[in-house]
């Protein structure tokens, strides 16, 4: 039996906005094991996004558990979660999040500036992480240089620096035009191929396609648990 | 150790990136330290100075005063009181013990003349015995001697401000006549220079004669054998309260006060002196040390400011941090290393500015400034300091950050 990198029971998380308590996650049962390129997808407001910065470790369940890669972290501290996240988990955003005015080789060095690599190594893997998202040579360029499509590249190269056992896309094409969100889709794929568990969150069926399972969310509930055939986007 | 290297250089880029803010808000520490170093040096020196001045009196020097100089109520004030006379002095010289030497003078204004040249200044009436208990050496030619006091020879000794008003600067007066109220007298010798006294007066600026003379041929014959203060060289400090005791022990009965009256004259200290002026000093040194920490305190204020709006223009770098595993102290450490690099940066241009400031004081004004090493580094760890207590709050807030609404801030 395949290791499970995501075991969740009964998640649930409950915001309180106001005076208003809102329910983001009603109990979400939830099993993803090594290797697998899952997409969570859903209308806006079904939770999907809370789900995400859940697994992430970004937030704390209000209830349930979630053990990550056989580890319980739904009740550790912030610090612990900061460890988590920098050891275990790569992050892909919708708007790149990278550092302004920061080189790409810099702002893909930053994980390792809060992680045990001993400097020295640092540039060196930051650099091969670019070359792997086939930026090599653009070490210097500043996120103004670049394309939003190599913005994203340096943001994947930055998550991928660490040899997270996990990497969690939110919505990686949503501010990028087709043909580059095929490209970066590709390069995902790959990443894939080399084994890599990917988790995307996306509202667009054609990228939700590249995946090899679909988890539809309604209301803070997975409703639908879909496994399928990935097939490449094409413009 | 690492991560304070990763830190400090983090800090020190993140300032490069906005170098006219960082200057800016730099700026006032720049000026606070300034101040600190410039004011404490103005202070140091005046001490210094004031220290030097009181020591060219003479060190270990009692000065007897006729008069009421030292007691309450209402008295006549000077020449109420019977003046001192020079048989005191003379009695004090054979009856009090553990003393190097006794002098005494009798002072007047005059003009004094040579060739064109005319000059108003200062006539002392003094004994042989004046320049060594003054502490005072000639650079030409002789103090005045036993036989020319002896003879009431017309013969003077001048002070460096004279000989360079009436002579020019560095010619040698002696064996030139110069005329005092209209007498001649003959240069005998020129007195090395020795500045201004604690009270602002130049010392240098009078023109000495024997004793004898000044009481029968220059100031009048009306009082005569008495004089304007006694001075009394002690042999050394320790000495000088038994020496101080014995003085008034002698005038009191010389001068038949009973037991319970007051004395009708006054004995002042050298050390006194300078413990009244130094303290004065020092109230005025830690006032403007107190002024120019204000200042230092404004800066402090001027960078938590800047770092409050760095930290929210920064929100979502702060949540990419924390989101790549960054822990609230890798964020406190990297705010407050801002902090303290502005700050600490802020001390070292103040120092430099401090100490230019003080040489361009002392150039200009002519007031003797003093750096002292203690100020520099006092002030560049209170900078330090200011960067850590102003920083904290805003690294904090930083640090306190939710990850997640951090990095969906605009």
């Amino acid at each position: 039996m395949k290791t499970a990198v995501i075991l969740t029971r009964e998640l649930t998380r409950v915001y309180q906005a106001g005076d208003v308590a809102v329910h983001a996650l009603r109990g979400v049962d939830l099993r993803i094991d090594a290797g697998e390129y899952v997409a969570v997808m859903g209308p806006s407001g079904c939770g999907k996004s809370t789900l995400m910065n859940t697994l992430g470790c970004l937030d704390s369940p209000s209830g349930g558990t979630y053990e990550l890669l056989g580890q319980d972290v739904s009740r550790l501290s912030g610090d612990e979660l900061a460890t988590v996240r920098n050891r275990t988990l790569g992050f892909v955003f919708q708007d790149f999040n990278l550092l302004p005015r920061t080189t790409a080789v810099e702002n893909v060095e930053l994980p390792l500036l809060y992680g045990t690599t001993p400097p020295a190594e640092q540039h060196a893997r930051a650099r091969a992480a670019l070359a792997r998202v086939g930026l090599g040579g653009r070490e210097a360029s500043t996120p103004t240089q670049l394309s939003g499509g190599q913005q994203q590249r340096v943001a994947i190269a930055r998550a991928l620096v660490t040899e997270p056992a996990l990497l969690l896309a939110d919505e990686p094409t949503g501010n990028l035009d087709s043909q580059t969100s095929i490209d970066i889709l590709a390069l995902l794929r790959e990443q894939h191929a080399r084994g890599l568990t990917i988790v995307m969150v996306t509202h667009d069926n054609e990228v939700g396609a590249q995946a090899e399972r679909i988890l539809l969310m309604r209301d803070g509930q997975v409703v639908e648990d879909r496994r399928q055939t990935p097939r490449t986007a094409t413009a | 150790m690492k991560l304070w290297l990763v830190t400090l250089r983090l800090a020190l880029r993140s300032l490069q990136r906005n170098p006219l803010r960082s200057g800016l808000t730099s700026l006032g520490v720049i000026v606070g330290v300034g101040a600190v170093i410039s004011m404490v040096s103005l202070g140091q020196g005046a001490r210094a100075a004031l220290q030097e001045q009181i020591a060219s009196v003479g060190t270990n020097m009692v000065m007897v005063f006729p008069g009421t100089t030292t007691t309450a109520g209402a008295r006549g004030g000077w020449g109420s009181a019977k003046r001192l006379t020079v048989d005191d002095a003379r009695a004090i010289e054979r009856q009090v013990q553990g003393l190097h030497g006794v002098s005494y003078h009798r002072r007047d204004v005059a003009q004094v003349q040579a060739g064109g040249a005319n000059w108003t200044t200062s006539i002392w009436g003094v004994p042989p015995g004046y320049a060594s208990v003054r502490e005072w050496p000639v650079t030409a030619g002789e103090f005045i001697t036993q036989s020319q006091n002896d003879t009431a020879a017309k013969v003077c000794v001048l002070g460096a401000t004279v000989a360079g008003m009436l002579f020019g600067e560095g010619v040698d007066p002696v064996g030139a006549t110069i005329r005092v109220k209209d007498v001649p007298f003959q240069v005998i010798g020129l007195l090395k220079a020795k500045g201004q006294s604690a009270y602002g007066q130049d010392q240098d600026d009078a023109v000495f004669i024997p004793f004898t003379t000044a009481e029968r041929k220059v100031l009048g014959t009306k009082s005569l054998g008495t004089v304007d203060m006694i001075q009394a060289s002690v042999a050394s400090a320790a000495e000088e309260p038994y020496a101080i005791e014995q003085i008034t022990d002698l005038l009191r009965q010389r001068r038949r006060i009973q037991p319970g009256q007051d004395d009708d004259f006054g004995i002042r200290t050298v050390a006194e002196m300078a413990a009244a002026a130094d303290s004065m000093a020092r109230v005025m040194s830690n006032l403007l040390l107190a002024i120019a920490s204000i200042s230092l305190l404004v800066g402090g204020i001027g960078i938590m400011n800047i770092l409050l709006v760095s930290v929210t223009e920064r929100t979502r770098e702060i949540g990419i941090r924390m989101a790549v595993g960054a822990k609230a102290r890798h964020i406190l450490a990297q705010f407050l290393c801002e902090a303290v690099a502005l700050s600490a940066l802020g001390g070292v241009a103040g120092i430099a500015v401090g100490v230019g400031v003080s040489h361009v004081i002392s150039q200009v004004s002519g007031w003797p400034t003093l750096v002292s090493p203690l100020a520099v580094v006092g002030s560049f760890l209170f900078s330090a300091a200011v960067g850590v207590f102003f920083g904290f709050y805003p690294a904090r807030k930083a640090s306190r950050l939710n990850p997640i609404a951090a990095l969906r801030h605009d």
